[in-house]
Formats: structure tokens, sequence, C-alpha cells
């Protein structure tokens, strides 16, 4: 269970967001919407520990979770606004990487298969300097299928730059994750359905953003 | 473990896809310290004199060059966010991204050393100690410029003030590195030289990762 207690946010001068408070178990989703520069990074960035909040906390299984980083980061598939990929390698060897830091033991075989499921095993041999915007997130995606075990998915903005296609591939595998007992956060500025699924709002633009 | 052997392999598999920015500091090197010989003149006394702080200076500065690269790319592509929620502490991420700097720059340097103190005359004897004390000594130039790319991360113009940063804390190591030679010539041994490059080298190693993960940390902030 992921918890925020009065969580809030200043950047510079400007507050973004205060006492921003919600509870997250198991098997639900948390949308998380606002306007542009109402600080939804800022708050999924708290989430995942990158950022001090100015003042609240976060915790997940009722500890805060500065007294537990690396446990936490075991738990936890964070894929923020940029992709996390290393220009000069190929797909597969920045999962690996990635794959490795996570704490996953995925060879490359497994993530060949990673890459099968979003549609970019052909692409392997190829540097991801040479790939599309969309599939470039389509890699940083494909780790959702490696960490399919951890059980908070955090999403800033996942859809951005995807097709159509994708798009509906990526809405099957989170509404998965979720029924599986999952939780996942994710910002979005489309509306995209994920069907089926319990959902909590959180909307940042709304005053003491409460969910 | 795991993790350390990764990140290394990443960074030099990295740096081998993109040349120039390792072969840039090395040429550098190489240009800086022929140079010298070319505006000092040809007067074999002198030139053996300055040789061994020449090649040190040389060997700061080249290394200087390429810290911009330890850190930077990695926080513009969100990779370094990625190491810091990374399951392992995040200083073992940041010693195998020194380890990795210093194969790629300190180690170089350190064997293109006796091919450059041929152009000072330098007596095999002294070229043998000058390359152990670049070989104790430029460990301590990757740690230390670690600590400063990091507390310099993400900020416009950060590489002439990560130069400002480091280059007064590594006077010590200049000071001994050249030192040592010197000494050897003299004939009074370059041991304990040596021994206060290796004091160095063992108390940064304790304090940079850790001082480095933590100034990676603000910078994610």
């Amino acid at each position: 269970m992921l918890e925020a207690l009065g969580v809030g946010c200043v950047r510079g001068d400007r507050r973004l967001f205060s006492d921003v408070g919600f509870a997250l178990p198991p098997g639900r989703l948390l949308r998380v919407s606002g306007a542009n520069g109402s600080g939804k990074t800022s708050l999924l960035r708290i989430l995942c520990g990158l950022l001090t909040p100015a003042e609240g906390e976060v915790r997940w299984n009722s500890a805060a979770i500065g007294s537990q980083r690396e446990d936490y980061h075991r738990r936890l598939v964070y894929i923020g606004h940029l992709n996390g990929l290393k220009d000069e390698l190929t797909p597969p060897e920045n999962l690996e990487v990635a794959a490795a830091l996570a704490g996953i033991s995925a060879d490359r075989k497994a993530c060949l298969a990673a890459l099968d499921a979003v549609g970019l095993a052909h692409f392997s041999d190829l540097a991801v300097r040479h790939l599309s915007q969309g599939q470039r997130r389509r890699v940083a995606l494909s780790r959702l299928a490696l960490s399919a075990a951890a059980p908070l998915w955090i999403l800033d903005e996942p859809f951005t730059a995807l097709d159509a296609r994708a798009v509906g591939q990526l809405e099957r595998v989170i509404a998965g994750h979720i029924r599986a007992g999952g939780m996942a956060v994710l910002t979005t500025h489309m509306e995209v359905p994920i069907a089926g699924v319990e959902t909590l709002r959180l909307d940042l633009d709304a005053l003491g953003g409460r969910a | 473990m795991r993790v350390f052997a990764c990140v290394l392999r990443r960074d030099l598999a990295i740096a081998l896809r993109r040349k120039s920015d390792v072969l840039n500091a090395l040429l550098f090197f190489v240009i800086v310290a022929g140079l010298f010989p070319l505006g000092v003149g040809p007067e074999p006394n002198l030139l053996r004199a300055i040789a061994p702080g020449v090649l040190w200076v040389a060997a700061l500065l080249a290394a200087m060059l390429s810290l911009g690269r330890l850190f930077e790319s990695d926080y513009a592509d969100g990779t370094l966010e990625q190491m810091a929620l990374g399951t392992e502490p995040f200083s073992v991420i940041v010693i195998a991204k020194m380890l990795a700097h210093w194969l790629l720059t300190g180690l170089p340097l350190t064997l293109l050393a006796p091919v450059l103190a041929l152009q000072y005359d330098l007596p095999p004897s002294d070229i043998g100690v000058l390359c152990a004390a670049l070989l104790v000594g430029t460990p301590v130039l990757s740690l230390l410029g670690a600590v400063a790319a990091a507390l310099t991360l993400g900020l416009r113009g950060g590489g002439v003030l990560t130069a400002l940063l480091v280059l007064p804390l590594c006077a010590p190591v200049l000071i001994f590195g050249a030192g040592a030679a010197a000494a050897a010539e003299s004939g009074l041994g370059a041991q304990s030289h040596l021994f206060l490059l290796g004091a160095f080298l063992l108390v940064s190693l304790a304090v940079a990762p850790w001082a480095t993960a933590a100034a990676v940390r603000i910078a994610l902030d």
C-alpha cells in the first residue's frame, strides 16, 4: 500500500501544491491530472523518492520510503518523462542495464522477449539513436514486461508519442497488472480509458489536492 | 557486484562507441606536453627539471576535460535517475563510474607519459618513478573530479566551475606527484612521496563515492 500524507511541493519560489493525501491499496489505479505546470511530474518524483517534499511524507507499507530506500526501489518501476535510454547502446543492451539496476536477473533472451512484446524485435541491433521518438518510448515501456513482479508502477505520461495500437496495448498491460493485484500511478493528458479497474483520481488543480 | 560490473561495462561500451570523447582528452595531453619543449627551448637540464611538473599539470588538465561526460549525459537522458532508483546502494554505481573514468583517462595518460617523457630527456629510472606516481595519483583525480562534476551537475557553465573546484583540491596530489621524480633524481628516494600519494588515494576512496552520491541526489532533487 502506497500512502501520501499531507505532501506539499515548492519549486523555486512557487508553491505547486500542498496537503496532497491519498492511500493506494493493491489492485487500484491512481490517475493524477492537472494543467501543465501544476506539479504532476514533481508529485510522481516525490512518490519515487527522487524529490524531497517540502512537507509531508510518503509511506510504503506504513513506513517512510526514505527509511527503506533500496527495499522500496525493488518494489517500484518508475518510467519518467525522460526515457532513460543511452543513445549509443542497442535496445537489448539498454534493457540489460535497466534489469541489473532493478535487481532482476534478466538475460539477453528475456530482454529480447520484452522487446518483442512491444513490437521492436526487429530493431534489436540498432543503436537507440536511430529509433524514432515513439519507438524509444516503447523500449522504455518494455521495462514493464521485465519488472512485472514489481507491484508499484509509477508512469509519467506513458502514452506520449505512442501510436494508437501501442496505446491500446499499453492500456491492456496496465489493466492486467492492476487486476493481478498490482498498483499504478499515472499522469496523462489524454483521457485513455483503462477498462475494468478501480480508479482513484487526484486533481492537482482542485483546491487542497485530495483524492 | 553484478550492478557494479554492469555499470562499468556499460560506461566502457558507450565510450568505445563515442571514441572522440576519450581521444580528445588524450590528444590534449600529448599536445600540451609536446608544446612545452618547443616553447622553452632545447636546454636539456632545464627540460629535465621541469618534465615531471609539466607532465603532471598536463595530466591534471586532461583529466578535468573529460569530467564533463562522467554524469552530464546520464543526467540529460534520464539514466542517472534510474540509477538513483536502483536496488543497490547508489555509491556502488558511483564507484563503477569513477573506475570507468579512470580506465578511460588516468590509465591511458599513465601509459602515454613515458613516451612523452623522452622528449624531456628524463633518465629511465625517473620515468619509472613518474609513471608509478601517475598510477597512484590519477585515480585521486578521478575521485575528486567526480565530486566536483556531481556538484556542478545541471548548472550552466558547469565545466569551468568543475575545474575551479577541483584544481585547488588537487594541489597536494600535484605537489607530491611531481615531487616524486624530483626526489628520486636528487637521491632522496621517491618512496615517501609515493606513500603519501597512496594515502591520498585511500582517503579519497573512502570519502569521494559517498560525497558524489549525495551530490548527485541533490542535483536530481
